[in-house]
């Protein structure tokens, strides 16, 4: 057989059958085929599935395999006193609509109260629900996190969660192979987050659109699999459609034991399995890109796009700097939402809170490297409140293991109950119009983080920093 | 959902590249259960000049004059005329349902973010996309006010008495002008997919244990 790249190899394991020849290659845009492809996981949550339920509902179906599924509420819950309920009517109907579907379909959920609740993409991996070679979805973009388990996995819209429910597979057109090789050795504080952002500064956030990335080179290598969901989660902010990285000990080591991952004669046999899951050495990817890690520096966003990107040293660019002119009236709104200045030090940029969380930066690793930074300060009293929010109960539970959350209390911070939060404030943790965040999430579009709310997109260190200096700093000079 | 064979109407111009999913429809909107009543949502933050919410009247609010959608020049409009990666960002299918709820037919642009071009197709919702300079001719011709005529069965948008051909996925076409159920086309081939999990499973048990 010709040498196959990952994606190739997920891909052709999950075709039940071709739908649809496509077009002809036509000026630039051939069409490839429609192919009906099988879905091993499909992981709910309570913001895009209950219309998904109700249309299955309403066509008398019942879903095609109830194992594959897993329900977790994480998007809308309240990060504070959660026994006393959900003050909200409206968020409290949508997480009472995702119980009472899945007790009417028997599909496995972790309620808000379980230890085990959180963040849908933390808690996949952290279950071993999320394992090699699967395909993986969720009505949410940043599915492209388990990728990192060498998993194809992508966000869906809510029909096609529906789909999913109904039939245990897809229609899809396969995508092109992007190979992002970051070469080297990251220098100290500089992180995974960082790599993330220098990747979607370099290429775009349409740069990968109607590609899965697959990463690779020695400083992706290097990371642990926390640094590498870092990097997959955000795939979607540079367009592309998942994010990959080739199996090695590092996968196989986070999953040996996980709750759902086989085990006994059945694990021997699919780590097996699992160790052909990395690209052929002469396959052919349909565009490269390589990275020095050398070149990359904690990144800094300034705009409302995650491709509005710059290194903390830098200034806040000037609009008349960018050639293209749809570039250039980008950035001219992006720095009146912000209300800054071109020119101005991006590290003299004060903050008005500070986000810890999300899935993208919630993880232990991350809390580790927040609360290595905030040990032994306090925040400044310009910072009106720092979030830290655990990816789930369990990191929560470790952290508290290790007394992460004593240096958080003490230095100001306020230690929450996991779930999205301030990510997308759709419960009460969100910026007033105006207010300035230092966040460790993924998008820092118009009002993400609360209408009016203006978002820096940073690592945990570096956000930490800016809740003790009140201000963005540069954490290689801590 | 209904067939779409062919619209006529206004185009409306929204001059901003990457538009992404929270500006169509921004996150208390997603509080909803239900796959309806979002119209009066779309593009919230720009639309209005207050803040809004589910339970907030839409009637009551005040509308921003400076925003594209609330010219009324452009009442009425069925299309959607925009710039390029619109719909980038989150999954939430919301967006569609808001652009559909307002009485949008059809999105024209250079370039979608994929998520949001599948929800638009399931949706009855056609998203085409069409080279840079013929989205400016488009532009221009919204900005006098000329009528559009979008046929799918001929794969074509006529305005301003030029023709533009656009290419579109044969099945996709089929499932939109024929207002097919895509899942209970899927069904048809139940054959095919027990026949795939039986061969799936001797080679990946694994993926079949419901531990
Ligand atoms: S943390 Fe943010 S990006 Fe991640 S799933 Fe939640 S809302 Fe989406």
């Amino acid at each position: 057989m010709a040498a196959r790249t990952l994606y190739d190899k997920l891909w052709d394991a999950h075709v039940v059958r071709r739908e649809s020849d496509g077009a002809a290659p036509h000026g630039d845009s051939a069409i490839a085929a429609t192919e009906l492809i099988y879905i091993d996981r499909q992981l709910l949550h309570e913001v895009t599935s209950p219309q998904a339920f109700e249309g299955l509902r309403l066509a008398g179906r019942r879903p095609w395999r109830i194992d594959a599924n897993l329900a977790v509420p994480d998007h809308n819950v309240p990060t504070l006193d959660r026994a006393r309920g959900i003050p909200d009517p409206i968020a409290r109907a949508q997480l009472q609509a995702l119980d009472a579907n899945c007790a009417e379909f028997g599909i496995r959920k972790i309620d808000l109260l379980d230890v085990r609740q959180g963040i849908v993409h933390v808690i996949g991996p952290e279950q071993g629900a999320t394992l090699p070679g699967m395909t993986i979805v969720c009505g949410d973009s940043h599915t492209s996190t388990h990728g990192a388990f060498a998993a194809l996995a992508f966000g869906i819209g809510t029909s096609e969660v529906e789909h999913v429910l109904a039939t245990q597979c897809l229609l899809q057109k396969k995508a092109k192979n992007l190979l992002i090789r970051v070469e080297g050795v990251l220098g100290r504080g500089v992180t995974a987050k960082d790599v993330a952002l220098a990747i979607i500064g370099r290429i775009g956030t349409a740069g990968a659109t109607g590609c899965v990335i697959e990463y690779a080179g020695s400083a992706i290598l290097d990371l642990s699999m926390e640094g590498r969901m870092t990097v997959c989660n955000m795939s979607i902010e540079a367009g592309a459609r998942a994010g990959l990285i080739g199996v090695d000990n590092k996968t196989i080591d986070y999953l040996r034991g996980r709750p759902l991952a086989p085990q006994g004669a059945l694990w021997e046999h699919a780590v097996q399995a699992w160790r052909e899951l990395v690209t052929d050495p002469d396959a052919r990817f349909d565009r490269e890109l390589m990275i020095a890690a050398a070149d990359i520096e904690p990144q800094i966003t300034w705009g409302t796009s995650p491709e509005m990107v710059v290194p903390v040293g830098d200034r806040v660019p000037d609009p008349a700097s960018f050639a293209d002119p749809v570039k250039r009236a980008g950035a001219e709104r992006a720095l009146t939402y912000m209300g800054l200045k071109p020119g101005t030090p991006m590290a003299s940029i004060a903050v008005d809170q500070v986000f810890i969380g999300s899935c993208t930066n919630a993880r232990i690793e991350d809390l580790r490297a927040a609360a290595a930074v905030a040990a032994g300060h306090r925040k400044a009293n310009t910072v009106i409140r720092v979030l830290v929010v655990p990816g789930s109960g369990l990191v929560k539970q470790q952290a508290e293991r290790e007394g992460l959350h004593e240096v958080f209390l003490a230095a100001g911070f306020e230690w929450r109950e996991p779930g999205c939060s301030m990510c997308l404030g759709m419960n009460a943790d969100r910026l007033a119009p105006g207010e300035r965040c230092a966040s460790t999430s993924n998008r820092n579009f118009e009002g993400r983080q609360g209408q009016g709310g203006r978002t820096h997109l940073v690592s945990p260190a570096m956000a930490a920093a800016a809740a003790i200096a009140g201000h963005f700093v540069d954490v290689r000079r801590l | 959902m209904e067939p779409f064979t062919v619209v006529r109407g206004k185009a409306l111009p929204l001059d901003h590249a990457n538009v992404d999913t929270d500006a169509i429809i921004p996150k208390q909107y997603l509080r909803s259960i239900r796959r309806t009543g979002f119209g009066p949502f779309l593009f919230d933050d720009w639309r209005y000049l207050d803040p809004g919410d589910l339970d907030v009247d839409p009637a009551a609010r005040r509308p921003n004059p400076d925003f594209v959608l609330n010219d009324s020049r452009y009442a009425g409009a069925v299309i959607l005329l925009a710039r390029a990666n619109f719909g980038c960002g989150s999954s939430r299918e919301h967006a569609v349902w808001a652009l559909k709820n307002y009485g949008f037919r059809c999105v024209i642009a250079p370039s979608f973010a994929e998520i949001f071009f599948n929800n638009c197709l399931k949706n009855g919702l056609l998203s085409i996309v069409f080279k840079d300079n013929d989205i400016d001719d488009f532009f221009a011709a919204a900005n006098r006010g000329e009528d559009f005529m979008v046929d799918l069965p001929a794969q074509r948008v006529v305005v301003g008495g030029r023709v533009y051909s656009f290419e579109i996925d044969p099945f996709r076409k089929r499932c939109l002008v024929e207002s097919l159920d895509e899942i209970g086309l899927t069904l048809d081939h139940a054959d095919a997919i027990h026949a795939y999990e039986a061969r799936r499973h001797r080679q990946a048990p694994w993926l079949f244990s419901s531990s």
